[in-house]
């Protein structure tokens, strides 16, 4: 067992894990934080993506020492200080960027890195970026599109409903 | 996943002593190493993770000329960090997986690795570069021996890669649509005395140099000096998603498309 | 102007909320105090004898709680199936045993063979690997069509033979259909693949099973489309516990797409095992134990030919398919090329003579069930390949081939036994011919090949069939089930309104979707009006979701409850007003008198339904609490046209989606939004269906698209922006919405357009190519144009 600690959602926090403990599960089991999913086990669906250190990493592709000391950001901590959506939640829903649900805190914490990188990417950017997060309800129609707009950019215009 | 410990050294010198006891593995970004774990296809009893250790992070130009990049750096480093020096290796390597994916694996960890489908094995050996190790330099020729296997000994570990800058260079590769893997794909490097080519996904035996190709473009480096030439079929990767005669056609489309995409 | 709420408004999903913090619910987030895992061992060869299983090693590792093999469920039930078919000689199908865990024999990869249950998954997993397994391998069998032959490994020894029916399908038209294609002009001839599909919803399943002894009651927490389904075959069928001793959750669910339908042996074992070792059990699938335990879908190898006379009106379709179930019949399995398929045969069109028959076969593969459409998109996607073939080799336009062929008039009743109530092909066809900009595919084609591509255009129609019904007939068919639905309407004392239902919501936005009905007959905000499922001891006894039936039948039991309970509130009102209820009028929350400008508001007619001080004690109880059970009268017949433009690069054959346009008929849309939605989905399922995915086995029964790694998913950057439209409605006929479903229209109207604008491409190009079997991979493509 070693013992980690880490910043997650700007809480300190701290535990007792195995070395295959995966970032995945330490936040999942250990502290609770459920809305990160694990939708396979290839690190190709991208349920799991959160940000560590401000990067998007699949936390079912990280051993949860390994992030130790480090800043780690779910999709609990997306909404604003107030509890209100942020920009790129209310897209979503504005969008109705999302069916199940299951993929969409990956797909949230991937759209947040891209438009961190790139503030006003193309639809092709856009695609090309959710190269490893599988959505298989929306079609990524109306991910693609929330995505953009919530870029800023007028979607109305792109594409139809 | 079978139970180990992870050793997290800051240097070189304390990974390579961790690395000594018995079934130890090292973890670079862990991409495929971590999913075979979970498979349980391997047992390490220790993983000896390399992303703490500063002096293999980064990209740096050497007094040579050789774009000179840490075993431990990522692949969206050096996407970010190699694109003003080598556009060609920059676009390779902003390419592999996935953001996510890119974030966390490694150059060392896929050279090391040698998937027969991996991209940066076609850079490494179209470049001539050199595998820097903690014990040694091996030349790209020497490096890559077969699938998933390399000169590298036990505990040996991938602390550099040098690549000299060619003149103009591309990789094209055509996906695997599941794996998004390359299916096939081919890295086309020009320098000053002469043309190599380097092709991943496509053979049995792994990344491979293809010779005529090299001599038709470094006699003419144009897409027509490859009229005619082929790639035999025979040993070429046949599966699901291509047969071996598929495969070596896109070979030669792919280098095509390279030598327009450089020149 | 739009509307901002009730019916056909598109307020925003309120599900999302708790989506999109993180908030959702799934069963894999559920963790009861005391809970063991349990860890299948899964066989890893197609078909063997189980000579023995030695647990006796494993047993004493650390952590195991107790291991369970085959022997453990002799005494319960098999997994049933729901529905009987009866074969074209009158016999019924042959029905095998299908344990919950596999004993004496294995008959697929990924069967499962012992279930260690451990203290954690890692020290179950542990000694799984301890369990030793003396086996004798068998062959297996694979294909189909060998399958069938005699003298054929039987992968049921006690069967007969490998074949579970021979379906004709109207058998009384056999010799009429042979006929009229011997006295064709022309008959065109297709055999094609309907290729094997892993439905992959992105939440793997997942089942917690707990037991009480303090009550004796039992509960299952499982991924499943429909909990009061999984009581019913787990209870009675299976594990015998009564079902008021029995309790089935599925809380949120990641994605259904047919195969959570259907009752699985993890979901039996997990409620077994929880009494038999007195802990909460659970099971989280991991995405490779999906692939060989879900049920896959289609896999369907056919022949079809298209009669046609001199001046190409269809004469008669004859279609021979052998439908692979897999090793052992799961729930509804038997049910989806029969009369999911069969009586969808007739398509869009007034063909006089349809012969239907189908050999579903027993190999050593995963069980295949339905998957998104089942049966509906093999029927739709054999008929419009073969007049696309057809219109090629008549040199005619294949859009005019469809029209001159369309069903016109409505009711129609086909010769595949269904009567479409209501419908018009014309419309839809039009207005996919609009927004499609048919009209300009020269003009695009022109510029694709200027940059060295080929380009296709690729149009089809499809009809399909939801909300399958009436249970009586359906009963006479084989269904060992009804196919109502229900739905209590509970109001509140202060007028909010919890609705139960039996339909499950994973991803359709009933939370938000089924509030609009409710406000537009009441007239009071949608936030007041709550929609509660997924809980067997919460909802009343429904049959849940699938084959795009909520709307069209929980959503009407729901108006019935709903009228029923405004029926009492305005006798209430009434009362309160002093008037006949007869004179009463609901309008925007108010009860007033017809005439008059005397009202009384919701709150106060519920208030005093639930404080009846003043109150007609003696003619009708307190309280306003409805419950309404809906049996359709028929099927719903959704119908549309789709389009799509490819663009092939002939040097490597790789295809890419550039324009894909649908014009569906969903009569009645309550939800715009998420009804355009749901076709985005469906178009994106289709056309993974037909580029990307493909469930393979090898001669071995290994499975070779065993992951992510292998089974191509469609990604963002393999799909388009698409062109939906359902602005063509004939409302259904026999429903009181009006409504006809959407959920599956995309999946099954999708994929025959693909193949069709891939053709039409390297026909294009001069390539001689008039099929290539589903999914056009690249190198699929390249290989049929370099053979043709």
């Amino acid at each position: 067992m070693a013992s980690v600690s880490m910043t997650v959602n700007g809480r300190e926090v701290s535990g007792d894990v195995e070395g295959r403990m995966l970032l995945s599960s330490f936040l999942r089991d250990d502290l609770r934080l459920t809305g990160t999913h694990v939708g396979c086990d290839t690190s190709q669906c991208g349920a799991c993506v959160v940000h560590v250190n401000g990067e998007a990493v699949k936390a079912c592709t990280m051993f949860a020492v390994e992030a130790d000391g480090a800043e780690v950001a779910t999709i609990e901590g997306e909404a604003n200080a107030d509890g209100s959506l942020s920009v790129i939640q209310q897209a979503f829903q504005d969008h109705h960027g999302l069916q199940c649900g299951f993929c969409t805190s990956g797909m949230v914490m991937s759209a947040a890195a891209l438009l961190k990188e790139n503030p006003k990417p193309s639809e092709t950017e856009v695609r090309e970026y959710l190269e490893g997060n599988i959505c298989r309800c929306t079609g990524y129609h109306n991910i693609v599109k929330a995505i953009m707009a919530a870029s800023g950019q007028d979607v109305a215009a792109i594409a139809a409903e | 996943m079978y139970a180990f410990d992870i050793e997290r050294p800051s240097t070189i010198a304390d990974a390579v002593a961790a690395l000594q006891g018995e079934d130890a593995q090292a973890l670079g970004g862990g991409q495929t190493l971590i999913p075979t774990l979970k498979q349980r296809l391997a047992a390490p009893s220790k993983l000896v993770s390399l992303s703490g250790i500063g002096e293999m992070q980064g990209v740096c130009v050497g007094d040579d000329g050789a774009v000179c990049i840490g075993g431990a750096t990522t692949h969206a480093t050096v996407s970010r960090e190699a694109a003003a020096h080598y556009p060609g290796l920059a676009a390779l390597a902003s390419h592999i997986g996935d953001p996510a994916v890119r974030n966390r694996g490694t150059i060392g960890g896929s050279l090391a690795n040698n998937d027969p489908a991996a991209c940066y094995p076609a850079a490494a050996l179209a470049s001539g570069a050199t595998i820097v190790t903690n014990n040694r330099e091996i030349a790209a020729d020497d490096y890559f021996q077969g699938m998933f296997s390399t000169a590298l000994d036990e505990g040996e570990v991938i602390t550099e890669v040098r690549f000299p800058v060619p003149q103009a260079a591309n990789y094209q590769k055509f996906l695997q649509p599941a794996s998004r893997f390359a299916l096939v794909g081919v890295f086309v490097a020009k320098y000053a005395d002469g043309v190599r080519v380097a092709v991943t996904g496509a053979s049995e035996n792994g990344v491979f140099r293809w010779a005529e190709a090299e001599a038709a473009l470094s006699a003419n480096f144009a897409a027509s000096a490859l009229d005619g030439l082929t790639v035999d079929a025979d040993g070429m990767i046949g599966d699901l998603h291509g047969s071996g005669t598929y495969r070596a056609h896109l070979v030669g489309v792919n280098t095509k498309r390279a030598v327009e995409a450089a020149s | 102007m739009p509307k901002d709420s009730g019916i056909g408004a598109s307020p925003k999903r309120r599900e999302d909320l708790r989506f999109l913090t993180g908030a959702g619910k799934y069963t894999d987030d559920i963790n009861i105090h005391g809970q063991t895992y349990v860890h299948f061992l899964r066989a890893d060869v197609a078909h063997a004898t189980i000579n023995s299983i030695d647990t006796s090693a494993a047993a004493t590792m650390p952590g195991v709680v107790h291991i369970f093999t085959g022997a453990d469920f002799e005494a319960v039930g098999g997994i049933p199936c729901g529905w009987q078919i009866t074969d074209r000689f009158g016999e019924p199908m042959q029905e095998p045993r299908h344990p919950v865990i596999a004993h004496g024999t294995i008959r697929h990869v990924g069967e499962i063979v012992a279930a260690v249950v451990g203290e954690s998954l890692e020290q179950a997993r542990d000694a799984a690997e301890a369990i030793v397994l003396d086996l004798t391998e068998k062959p297996a069998v694979v294909d189909m069509k060998a399958a069938a032959a005699d003298g054929s490994t039987k992968v049921h020894d006690d069967l007969t033979s490998n074949i579970c029916y021979d379906w004709g399908f109207v058998e009384e038209n056999r010799d009429a259909v042979d006929q009229a294609i011997k006295d064709a002009a022309h008959v065109t001839t297709l055999e094609l693949v309907n290729n094997r599909l892993v439905a992959n919803p992105m939440e793997p399943r997942v089942a917690v099973g707990e037991y009480s002894r303090s009550d004796d009651m039992h509960t299952l927490h499982t991924t499943s489309q429909n909990p009061h389904v999984i009581r019913l075959l787990m209870g009675a069928f299976v594990l015998g516990i009564p079902e008021h001793k029995l309790r089935v959750v599925a809380p949120d669910v990641g994605g259904g797409f047919g195969t959570k339908i259907f009752h699985y042996a993890e979901e039996a074992f997990c409620t077994f095992a929880a009494k038999a070792v007195n802990r909460p059990v659970k099971w989280t699938s991991t995405r490779s134990e999906a692939f060989m335990s879900d049920a896959h879908g289609r896999d369907h190898v056919t022949k079809i030919e298209l009669a046609m006379d001199a001046d190409n009106n269809f004469t008669a379709v004859r279609t021979e398919t052998y439908a692979n179930m897999g090793a052992y019949l799961s729930t509804f399995a038997s049910s989806v090329p029969t009369w999911l398929h069969g009586t969808l045969m007739a398509g869009n069109y007034k063909t006089p003579l349809i012969y239907v028959n189908v050999k579903a076969m027993f190999t050593n593969t995963v069980p295949v069930d339905a998957y998104r459409g089942a049966g509906r998109p093999e029927a739709t996607f054999q008929l419009e390949r073969v007049i696309d073939k057809a219109a090629r080799e008549r040199g005619v336009d294949p859009i005019a081939l469809r029209r001159q062929n369309f069903v016109t008039e409505f009711p129609y009743a086909t010769p595949v036994a269904v009567e479409y109530d209501t419908g018009d092909y014309e419309a839809t066809m039009a207005k996919l011919e609009e927004i499609a900009d048919i009209g300009g595919f020269a003009t695009r084609r022109a510029e694709s090949e200027a940059k060295g591509k080929l380009r296709g255009l690729g149009v089809n129609c499809y009809i399909e069939a939801c909300g399958i019904a009436p249970s009586n007939l359906v009963g006479q068919l084989g269904a060992r089930a009804g196919l109502y639905d229900a739905a209590t309407v509970r109001v509140n004392a202060t007028g909010s309104i919890s609705v139960m239902v039996g339909a499950h919501s994973h991803g359709q936005g009933h939370e938000t979707s089924f509030p609009q009905v409710i406000s537009e007959m009441i007239g009071i905000p949608e936030d007041q009006i709550d929609i509660v499922h997924g809980d067997t001891s919460k909802i009343p006894f429904g049959m849940g979701t699938y084959g795009s039936r909520s709307l069209a039948v929980c959503g009407s039991a729901m108006v019935r409850a709903a009228e029923k309970v405004i029926n009492k509130a305005k006798k209430i009102a009434a009362h309160l007003l002093e008037a006949s209820d007869a004179d009463i009028e609901l309008k925007d929350g108010q009860f007033s008198v017809a005439g008059t400008d005397k009202s009384v508001a919701w709150g106060d007619v519920t208030l005093a339904a639930y404080v009846p001080h003043n109150y007609p004690l003696e003619d009708i109880e307190p309280g306003l609490e409805e419950t309404a059970f809906y049996d359709p009268a028929n099927f719903t017949y959704p119908a549309g046209a789709y389009a799509c433009e490819v663009e092939v690069d002939p040097d490597t054959g790789k295809v890419t989606i550039e324009r894909f346009s649908a014009a569906d008929d969903f009569g009645n849309v309550i939800n715009p939004m998420i009804v355009s939605g749901q076709v985005h989905g469906g178009i994106a399922q289709g056309v993974g269906q037909a580029l990307l995915e493909n469930c393979a086995y090898d001669e071995d029964g290994q499975l070779i698209s065993a992951s992510y790694m292998d089974y191509a998913m469609p990604r963002a950057d393999d799909l388009p922006f698409y062109t939906v439209d359902h602005s063509c409605q004939t409302p259904c006929t026999h429903n009181p919405l009006g409504v006809k479903g959407c959920g599956e229209a995309g999946a099954i109207g999708s994929p025959p357009s693909v193949v069709n604008a891939v053709v039409d491409a390297l026909q294009s190009g001069g390539k001689n190519v008039t099929h290539i079997d589903m999914p056009l991979t690249p190198s699929r493509v390249w290989d049929a144009m370099n053979n043709a």
